[in-house]
């Protein structure tokens, strides 16, 4: 299934373009702190990875009051992809031009808004932008309509699962006839109904330190951090020789009644098999990272059980993020592809790893040969997904 | 005489509800040109009928808005509805 990475931007609280985000993870900056978006007082989960200085100066006003911030976010990122690629849109056929993205929740501030207007005023009161701002497939759908993109297209929702099974859906296009795949996710659910749904699973951090809320591995892991971002990538059958390939994906889903992450292994050496590699081909995992004790053990057991204890090097750079929903894999997956560019692990931030999870985590920006990156991602409902980009 | 909604009523509705694009200059191309010209598709029409319809406490069916083209046309379809509704009350 290879896939050419030919274009990638990035957004997230570290930064707002793929060179500002990528020098600052590596330079140790953490982009986790007070909620300032919305009064966070009333809730037990004080720690976000926010996106502060986004504007949507660079849209079309037309489109600001019709759209979500994860879609406005999305939108930059995917002309920033395009603009990376140097694909000239005038001299492609648009139906060989097809946009494949995941979302976790839609466009939740954007809903949460409305269904205000809705309680406090009335239905009249609700905005008719509503009917698509909201939706799981608005940032495919926007992104289509900017671009002219009439290929087939698509979106994939399995909580931060699809950040990959969409890269890997769009690597598939490639070989059914699209020319160009414009993938990966851009996500957030920045408000306070979002920070509610989310704490209602209990994984979320209540720790108000923000260099001590997220600490996957760790001993004194208690949850994750609400973040938002993500990245955006093109894709096409030919090189042009700057970065990495998709070279094979696996997915899995548990059965809900077992631990989660039974089948993360299973869905590992799914990927393995299609890219045709062993385990000892892959240089780092860009791990999961759940930051539950649960969840870490039942991923630290796959990679031992696949890998060997303490063996190959894994790294969890969300740790500076925060988790964005789907937006978080797609943005493992373009940082892993920056790593073969520069031969450099990035760092898994403020972490002590526990040792006998047998996990060798990166705790510093490390420089390290690397030809293939695994890149994985579990979601709410049991998705397991395994991704390797490679050269 | 009821009170009239003013194509500027009808501007102020499109800017609030469903932005402007660049380059349409809403002063001057409001009255000559066609909604899709000026870059709003059939849902921006109706955030603006409702928007107006709300604010001048008029009943208006969605129905109303799916069949005008220009925002003249969606001014005296306002409009009538509003005089239609002070003649019975």
């Amino acid at each position: 299934m290879t896939a050419h990475i030919n274009g990638i931007d990035i957004i997230s609280p570290l930064g707002l373009s793929r060179e500002e985000h990528w020098k600052a993870l590596l330079d140790g900056c953490s982009g986790l702190g007070p909620t300032q978006s919305f009064d966070s007082a009333r809730y037990d989960n004080p720690i976000s990875g926010e996106i502060l200085h986004f504007g949507p100066d660079e849209l079309p006003k037309r489109l600001v009051p019709a759209t979500d911030r994860m879609t406005q976010m999305s939108l930059v990122a995917a002309a920033g992809a395009f603009d990376d690629s140097g694909i000239d849109m005038s001299q492609v056929d648009p139906l060989d031009v097809g946009v494949m993205t995941a979302a976790t929740a839609g466009g939740y501030a954007f809903g949460q808004k409305e269904l205000q207007n809705l309680w406090s005023k009335g239905p009249k009161y609700v905005s008719t932008h509503q009917s698509y701002a909201w939706f799981y497939a608005v940032n495919t759908g926007q992104i289509s309509i900017r671009h002219g993109c009439q290929g087939h297209s698509g979106v994939i929702v399995a909580d931060d699962a699809g950040g990959l099974d969409a890269i890997a859906f769009a690597a598939r296009r490639l070989a059914r006839g699209n020319q160009i795949m414009l993938t990966g996710s851009v996500d957030s659910t920045m408000c306070p109904w979002g920070r509610v749904a989310h704490a209602s699973t209990g994984h979320l951090s209540k720790s108000a330190d923000a260099q001590a809320a997220y600490l996957p591995f760790d001993e004194r892991a208690a949850g994750w951090v609400n973040g938002e971002g993500g990245a955006h990538l093109v894709l096409q059958s030919h090189s042009d020789g700057r970065y990495a390939a998709v070279l094979g994906h696996g997915a899995t889903v548990d059965d809900p009644r077992a631990a989660p992450g039974t089948g993360l292994g299973q869905a590992i050496r799914i990927a393995l098999d299609a890219a045709r590699l062993r385990p000892g081909d892959i240089q780092v995992v860009f791990a999961d990272a759940a930051g539950t004790r649960e969840a870490d053990r039942a991923e630290a057991a796959a990679l031992v059980e696949i890998f060997g204890p303490h063996s190959v090097p894994v790294t969890a750079p969300k740790a500076a993020t925060g988790r964005m929903g789907c937006g978080t894999a797609s943005l493992d997956v373009a940082m892993a592809v920056l790593a073969i560019r520069d031969q450099t692990i990035p760092p898994t931030l403020n972490v002590e790893a526990d040792e006998s999870l047998g996990v060798n985590l990166c705790g510093v920006a490390t420089q390290h040969p690397i030809t293939n990156v695994l890149v994985l991602a579990r979601g709410v409902g049991g998705f397991n997904s395994a991704l390797i980009v490679g050269t | 005489m009821p009170a009239r909604v003013t194509m500027n009523d009808l501007k102020r509705a499109l800017e609030e509800g469903s932005g402007v694009d660049e380059g349409v200059d809403l002063d001057t191309d409001l009255r000559t040109m066609a909604f899709s010209e000026l870059g709003y598709d059939s849902l921006a029409v109706l955030e603006t009928g409702l928007r107006l319809g709300r604010e001048n406490n008029i009943e208006l069916d969605d129905s109303v808005f799916t069949d005008l083209d220009t925002p003249q046309q969606m001014l005296d379809a306002v409009n009538e509805a509003l005089e239609r509704q002070s003649a019975v009350s």
